[in-house]
């Protein structure tokens, strides 16, 4: 289990990867490995394919690391994130009420947008005509989910040097403690000197809203020293198992 | 009980209108933290205590700028890798998002009996909880000859802001094929690799437009933070520019004249075309006018608490501090903050306290894309704040490290600019 998922966030670094160094490890669980490593050529495919589309959509979108609003805001996080809520970024009224209402963008609704954005949001201030092709509806959801808040923007550095693996393996009773939010909040103000409380991806990831699992396992990963980055190393062998729990529910929380 | 209460606030709510605020809500009787010094630590402080708190303790900010040039990344600016706007902040988000009083005037007196903080125009702002913040005062007496006024020829730029200004147009405007030359600080003082990597933008910006130039570097000292890395990296980008002179080669220095521009030491004189001076360090005035430093001119602290050991309603953080294994560094400075806003709120509002715990790292450019770090984890231990283990970057690193290592630190100085003065 740990092992398929450690596969899905080493192939999402690549999509994410524009300044990350590209080199990554090859994994020993040789037939979980051969089955998602079909699944992930096809998907890598996909996503070749989303970056095209996505050229129609950078008239007024910015999306990546350095991503900012422009005419449109930018799109980093959007899988997840309530329609026209981005602080800052120029929306219609419609948008802005269609969020109050409760939408949410996510593959379904992306897609129908993506689709027809007029008759999907009346009002709207996107000047997109429409993706017709389903295909490619489906190829850019997958490009723009690459940059999505959870695991894909989990930065998978290359196993520490000489080691085979980053995989911690932790055992399931650590990955089973429930972290107590309030003391991960007190914890999270050490993270917050580089890590921004924004889950900006500049320069630092962004660690606001990750999945409790992905952030116990990276932390335990750097804790021991099974990544590289010394800043995390130093920071894992302070804490705890309950600390780390605490931290990860924290995080999770906060990207509510 | 609670009936007897509701009563007595419907009775008041009666009599006058103000009052029908709930009591513990009314300014007047929440309990008041008064920070001196908007840099790293106090702003830090102000604004953990104030968010943290939600409104439930009133946060009084005393600083005298309108903005504030921070020190860390003012070597980049004077690189030629940052701007000066983008190095310097306001306190409009402490003062709309948090909620804070922020008074831009100096603080010149602490009445510890009374607990009252006296400001430059004579009025005095009343506290429950002290917190001073002050970073360094230069001592004018460590180089004879180097005074305030010599500063406005040959800059020491260890506080941020004109100085810093100067020190580039100094830089930048040096006749061709000078010499610049530095004198280094003795320990203990602010950022301790910040010397260094301040020669390594200038030797940056010489490279450029001055290929001929040359830095001498006289240091009162025998080594310094990161030394190998510096010297490597020197070596690699800047070969033959940089001549790093200890104390045990050049005997001491004598005297400084900015007339002349010429600095004398016991091996010889030294004549500079441009020149910047670093002199000796001390907790800001405030602190000693306060009582709160001890003979070496710096404040003792309770490690798990940043409480002022001379007096339990006064904390004090950052480079004023004498913080055990910690450096002065703005990274420091932060994370003793948020120990202290803490324990802070724990004493006034009965909030939870957790053990302390301490970080620090700090990043230093060498060349474009050439980053190093050194850092290290602190607990508190009864006599001093104690380091747990750290790491330093490597000499002979691959340029790609490097470069994330320089991408890290401009994402720290957006993490940190944000903790500080709010996002
Ligand atoms: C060139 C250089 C490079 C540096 N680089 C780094 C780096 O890369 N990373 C890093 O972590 N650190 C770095 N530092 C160190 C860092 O700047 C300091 O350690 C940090 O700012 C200390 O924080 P502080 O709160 O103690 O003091 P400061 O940040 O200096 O803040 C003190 C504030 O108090 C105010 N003040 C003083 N007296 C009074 C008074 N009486 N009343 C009211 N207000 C008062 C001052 O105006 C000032 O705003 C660098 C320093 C230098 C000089």
């Amino acid at each position: 289990m740990i092992c398929s998922r450690r596969n899905a966030l080493i192939f999402s670094c690549v999509l994410i990867a524009f300044g990350l160094p590209a080199g990554f490890s090859t994994d020993a669980h040789s037939q979980t490995t051969q089955a998602s490593e079909a699944l992930s050529e096809q998907h890598k495919l996909l996503v070749t394919r989303g970056t095209e589309v996505f050229q129609r959509c950078t008239a007024c979108h910015r999306i990546g690391p350095d991503a900012e609003n422009r005419i449109g805001p930018h799109l980093n996080n959007l899988i997840g994130r309530t329609a026209g809520s981005i602080a800052g970024a120029r929306y219609s009224d419609a948008m802005k009420k269609a969020g109050q209402d409760g939408l949410k963008w996510d593959a379904n609704t992306l897609d129908a947008f993506v689709a027809d954005p007029t008759s999907f949001i009346e009002d709207t201030t996107m000047g997109l005509d429409g993706v017709e092709d389903a295909e490619d509806r489906k190829a850019l959801i997958a490009y723009l989910s690459a940059f999505a808040t959870g695991s894909s923007n989990i930065p998978e550095t290359p196993a520490a040097r000489g080691l085979p693996s980053a995989d911690p393996g932790i055992p399931a009773e650590i990955l089973a403690i429930k972290g107590d939010p309030e003391y991960g909040e007190y914890l999270s103000s050490e993270c917050l000197t580089c890590h921004q409380s924004s889950g900006s991806n500049r320069g630092i990831p962004g660690i606001v809203g990750w999945p409790v699992e992905d952030f116990v396992v990276v932390m335990h990963a750097y804790k021991s020293r099974k990544r590289d980055n010394p800043v995390m190393q130093m920071m894992a062998s302070q804490l705890g198992n309950d600390e780390i729990a605490a931290l990860a529910a924290y995080f999770q929380q906060k990207g509510q | 009980m609670s009936i007897s209460r509701r009563h007595f606030m419907v009775g008041t709510a009666l009599t006058t209108s103000a009052l029908a605020i709930p009591t513990f809500l009314r300014a007047a009787d929440k309990p008041k933290v008064v920070v001196i010094g908007g840099g790293a630590g106090g702003a830090t402080a102000a604004r953990y205590i104030a968010k943290d708190s939600k409104g439930a303790i009133d946060v009084t900010l005393i600083e005298p700028q309108q903005a504030f040039t921070t020190c860390f990344f003012s070597n980049l600016y004077i690189g030629g890798f940052r701007t000066f706007e983008s190095i310097t902040h306001d306190y409009r988000t402490l003062e709309g998002t948090h909620g804070i009083k922020v008074v831009h005037q100096m603080a010149t007196g602490v009445d510890k009996a009374a607990k009252t903080v006296t400001l430059a125009d004579g009025s005095s702002v009343p506290y429950d909880k002290l917190i001073v913040s002050p970073g360094i005062s230069l001592k004018w007496d460590s180089f004879p000859g180097y005074t305030k006024d010599a500063s406005e020829v040959m800059p020491h730029a260890w506080q941020a802001g004109p100085q810093t200004q100067l020190l580039k147009s100094k830089v930048d405007g040096m006749k061709e094929g000078g010499t610049f030359v530095m004198v280094a600080p003795p320990n203990p003082y602010r950022c301790p690799p910040g010397p260094y990597e301040r020669v390594s933008m200038i030797a940056h910006v010489f490279k450029q437009k001055n290929p001929k130039a040359k830095i001498i570097v006289l240091d009162p000292k025998e080594k310094f933070s990161k030394q190998g890395l510096f010297q490597a990296g020197w070596e690699q980008h800047y070969p033959g520019m940089v001549e790093w002179i200890p104390a045990s080669i050049h005997g001491g220095i004598k005297s400084v004249d900015v007339a002349t521009g010429e600095i004398k030491t016991d091996l010889d004189t030294f004549k500079s075309d441009a020149a910047n001076i670093i002199p000796a360090q001390a907790a800001g005035e405030i602190a000693a006018t306060a009582g709160l430093t001890n003979d070496t001119g710096f404040c003792p602290i309770v490690p798990g608490s940043m409480q002022s050991q001379a007096d339990p309603n006064v904390y004090v953080l950052g480079d004023s501090t004498i913080a055990g294994d910690m450096p002065k560094s703005g990274y420091s400075a932060n994370s003793q903050a948020k120990v202290c806003a803490n324990a802070v709120r724990g004493e006034l509002t009965g909030s939870k306290v957790f053990p302390a715990k301490f970080s620090n790292t700090c990043w230093s450019l060498i060349a474009t894309n050439d980053g190093v770090k050194v850092g290290a984890s602190y607990e508190a231990k009864p006599d001093k704040i104690t380091s747990t283990g750290g790491f330093v970057s490597k000499t002979g690193e691959d340029a790609a490290l490097r470069k994330a290592t320089f991408e890290e630190s401009v994402g720290w100085y957006a993490g940190i600019a944000n903790d500080i003065f709010g996002a």
